[in-house]
């Protein structure tokens, strides 16, 4: 049920607190986002400078990184995702618990970036896996990361626990395992999961 | 270190009815002496070419190669092979390189070439990796099989004549060949389903 | 099989105390995902109770087709790819590639452009070693602290290339005939003060862990190399140097101006782990001193040798250019048609041909040394699939 924002601040001069359960629920959610310790290339050596000394991940409170895909929150997908290497990215993905976000770190997570013409590259991990934040760059810097955090978090703080807009992770209706792709004689099979990956169809230009 | 002549004459005396040329800066052996030749420089005293630093596959298509012929110049066709070209050093003696290089017999087919793996664990990957890209079979190889791609992988994709699995349906900035192979999914703009506005 | 008894006194099942506990022999395939395989590598290892009995490398989760896209390029397209190739070391990558076409197309590098590439290259070995210094002891189970101090010291460097070049990583900052842009004095002035400081990092480093009594439990005896097979098996860099092979391509080429500068090429006896961290912890120091050299002795002078990039050619023929990377040699060949893009364009990786002996190391060795081993071999993956 939606709160008098008004009232709420009025009360909040007096010294009470009013909250909802799902504010709490998120509040608490957003300040202790476990990552995966997940690196795949040139954006995890960032992605750890970001959780050392001078960037420190910690302020935010993401910085248990968690080796064990049981026990993460949030898959930060650091790097060009090869197609050898996206059944296993899946199967990570599919291995966490729900509610569970990813943020595509870099050019390459998101399109394939400079490899993007290479046999052996995915172009896009959204092909396969649904992506909240994405993060341009070549590598992102830590800075960039951090933002990423923060819009993330700022994503946690609206999700919605009951009611139509539910999360993903409270609707029994919706979805809880993606398609992992199998390696086929030439690519990937199949090489974009529809359910997950639609693009507006592309119109070719008049002739002018 | 002594002059490629040199050595190509001492190979030639060290090992019997093997073919070589000269080409450039390298000497190409041909493939039934190539691990006998290898054998030698390894060791060879005054060579003493203990390491080998680089093991590459060069897909050369059949072309045409212009030829000096009675003082004209006559083009003339090269057919295609696969070629695999060694880096030869020596550690012990500090000196290098040396470079061979061993040539197939076309480019089709089951192309094989002798493995130096027995000889030089340092070949091991280098050549597995020549065989998974160029899919060249070294004979003698311990553990011949795809390095880089996975195993039920069917195509060899370094190779110049390579088609890409086509995948490049949708491109923000197309050129070259990916427009090309991007209009293939573009619907012409009367075929396109019409958005509702 | 170890059978029961019963005692007719008692009338008990006993267990007998004396004799070895049977194990099973297990397969367990260790990656892609893994918190110290040093991103995706793999290694399927045959386990008989602790003891590793096989272990077999699998490549390729990273192989993003380095080489296809550079025959697809020209030849000055490449460089930003080499700096992925190895994306802690990219100046070094970088260098490697110019090296190579510079060799092949017979270009003259001028004074000025060699000194800051020595300079740039030496900073990224010392970026380069004290990561893989906290790296392995990451490996070794120390988490955090070491990488920590590591990073730190990378920051410094790090800034220090993004103001010459833009980039904190991926400099892209050399090219054919000299480099991108200059330096100024103001840079030259910042980095001798951080290479005057490294020194002291270095004995903090040292302090905190060379003597460490776990770090030699974990590390002594572990993973011996011997010099015989190391040599066979193309072990180039400081692995090769940990086994007593005296063979640095910065001495034995002695390419750019590496002639100029007083340095030792620390060896280590052993072979083993603590022998391949020794070497890096005492080429650190070496490096330093190249760069107080460098940086002393540095020249006015132009930075390029003013190669027009635009439509960039390179005379047919081929070449193999190589030099002494952060992880081993680093070689590049070359195979020009005379066009505008290499018609073949090879990268020899050391970390990749590095691996090769991954299972003679491992043999024998209980699963946790895997571990310390493989931190050892200091493998990115970027190089080893390209």
């Amino acid at each position: 049920m939606a709160m008098d924002e008004s009232l709420k601040s009025e009360l909040q001069k007096a010294g009470v607190f009013v909250t909802s359960i799902e504010q709490l629920y998120n509040w608490g959610r957003k300040n202790s986002i476990w990552p995966l310790q997940f690196g795949l290339a040139c954006c995890a050596i960032e992605m750890i400078a970001t959780a050392c000394a001078r960037y420190d991940m910690a302020r935010f409170g993401a910085e248990v990184f968690r080796p064990s895909p049981r026990q993460a929150d949030l898959m930060i997908v650091a790097g060009t995702v090869t197609k050898k290497m996206a059944p296993q990215v899946v199967r990570l993905f599919n291995q966490m618990p729900e509610p569970k976000y990813v943020i595509a770190m870099g050019a390459c997570a998101i399109s394939g970036g400079p490899f993007k013409e290479g046999y052996n590259v995915l172009k896009g991990i959204d092909r396969y896996i649904p992506v909240d934040v994405h993060i341009p760059g070549c590598p992102p810097r830590p800075e960039a990361l951090l933002h990423a955090l923060i819009t993330l978090q700022k994503q946690i703080e609206q999700d919605h626990l009951t009611g139509k807009r539910k999360l993903r992770a409270y609707d029994r209706e919706q979805k809880a395992e993606w398609l992992v792709p199998a390696y086929g004689e030439h690519d990937l099979e199949p090489p974009r999961n529809p359910e997950v990956w639609k693009p507006e169809p592309q119109v070719r230009p008049e002739a002018k | 270190m002594e002059t490629l002549n040199q050595i190509k004459d001492r190979i030639e005396a060290a090992v019997p009815s093997v073919r070589l040329a000269i080409e450039g800066r390298s000497l190409v052996v041909d493939r039934e002496h190539l691990l006998e030749v290898a054998r030698f420089l390894k060791n060879d005293a005054e060579l003493a070419m203990d390491y080998v630093s680089n093991l590459c596959a060069v897909d050369w298509l059949p072309r045409k190669v212009k030829v000096k012929e009675g003082g004209q110049d006559v083009e003339k066709d090269l057919p295609g092979f696969l070629e695999v070209v060694y880096d030869f050093y020596s550690m012990a003696k500090k000196h290098g390189p040396l470079q061979l290089r061993c040539r197939t017999d076309g480019r089709e087919g089951m192309l094989s070439l002798p493995s130096i793996t027995p000889l030089f664990r340092g070949a091991e990957f280098q050549e597995r990796e020549a065989f998974d890209l160029y899919g060249i079979r070294f004979k003698g190889h311990p553990d011949l099989r795809r390095i880089l791609m996975w195993d039920g992988f069917k195509d060899f994709p370094m190779r110049k004549d390579y088609q890409q699995p086509d995948d490049h349906e949708w491109e923000p900035t197309p050129h070259d060949e990916v427009l090309q192979q991007a209009k293939k999914h573009w619907p012409a703009p009367s075929a396109a389903p019409v958005k509702p506005a | 099989m170890i059978q029961p008894f019963t005692t007719p006194e008692s009338g008990y099942t006993l267990i007998p105390k004396e004799g070895a506990i049977e194990t099973q022999t297990i397969e367990v395939s260790m990656g892609p995902h893994h918190p110290s395989t040093h991103g995706v590598f793999r290694m399927d290892v045959v386990l008989d109770g602790e003891e590793v009995k096989r272990l077999k490398p699998v490549f390729g989760y990273l192989h993003r087709n380095h080489e296809q896209l550079a025959e697809k390029m020209n030849w000055l397209g490449s460089i930003p790819f080499t700096d992925r190739l190895d994306y802690f070391c990219s100046m070094s990558n970088n260098w490697a590639y110019c090296h190579a076409v510079e060799q092949l197309a017979g270009i003259k590098v001028p004074e000025r452009a060699e000194y800051i590439r020595v300079i740039m290259a030496e900073l990224t070995r010392l970026i380069n070693h004290s990561c893989l210094a906290g790296f392995l002891l990451s490996d070794a189970g120390a988490w955090g602290t070491p990488l920590l101090y590591a990073f730190r010291e990378r920051e410094k460097i790090l800034d220090l290339f993004e103001s010459v070049s833009g980039a904190r990583m991926m400099c892209n900052y050399m090219r054919f005939g000299g480099v991108r842009a200059d330096v100024s004095d103001d840079w030259l002035a910042c980095a001798r003060k951080v290479v005057e400081n490294y020194p002291r990092f270095l004995d903090e480093l040292e302090a905190l862990i060379t003597g460490n009594e776990i770090l030699l439990a974990r590390t002594q005896q572990v993973g011996i190399l011997p010099r015989e097979l190391a040599i066979n098996a193309s072990v180039t860099g400081p692995m090769l140097r940990a086994s007593g092979v005296d063979y640095d391509i910065r001495k034995v080429d002695r390419y750019g101006i590496y002639d100029r500068f007083d340095f030792r090429v620390p060896l280590g006896e052993v072979g083993d782990v603590y022998d391949r961290y020794y070497v890096r912890i005492l080429e650190m120091r070496e490096s330093v001193k190249i760069l107080q050299q460098a940086l002393r002795d540095i020249p006015e002078g132009p930075f390029d040798a003013g190669v027009k990039m635009r439509n960039f050619k390179v005379p047919a023929g081929d070449g193999y250019g190589r030099i002494e990377a952060p992880k081993g040699e680093l070689g590049f060949y070359l195979v020009s048609d005379g066009g505008t893009r290499p018609y073949r364009y090879h990268v020899r990786a050391p970390s990749f041909i590095n691996l090769t002996i991954l299972e003679d190391m491992c043999l024998g060795h209980k699963v946790a040394d895997v571990i310390v081993i493989l931190g050892s071999v200091d493998i990115v993956r970027g190089e080893v699939d390209r």
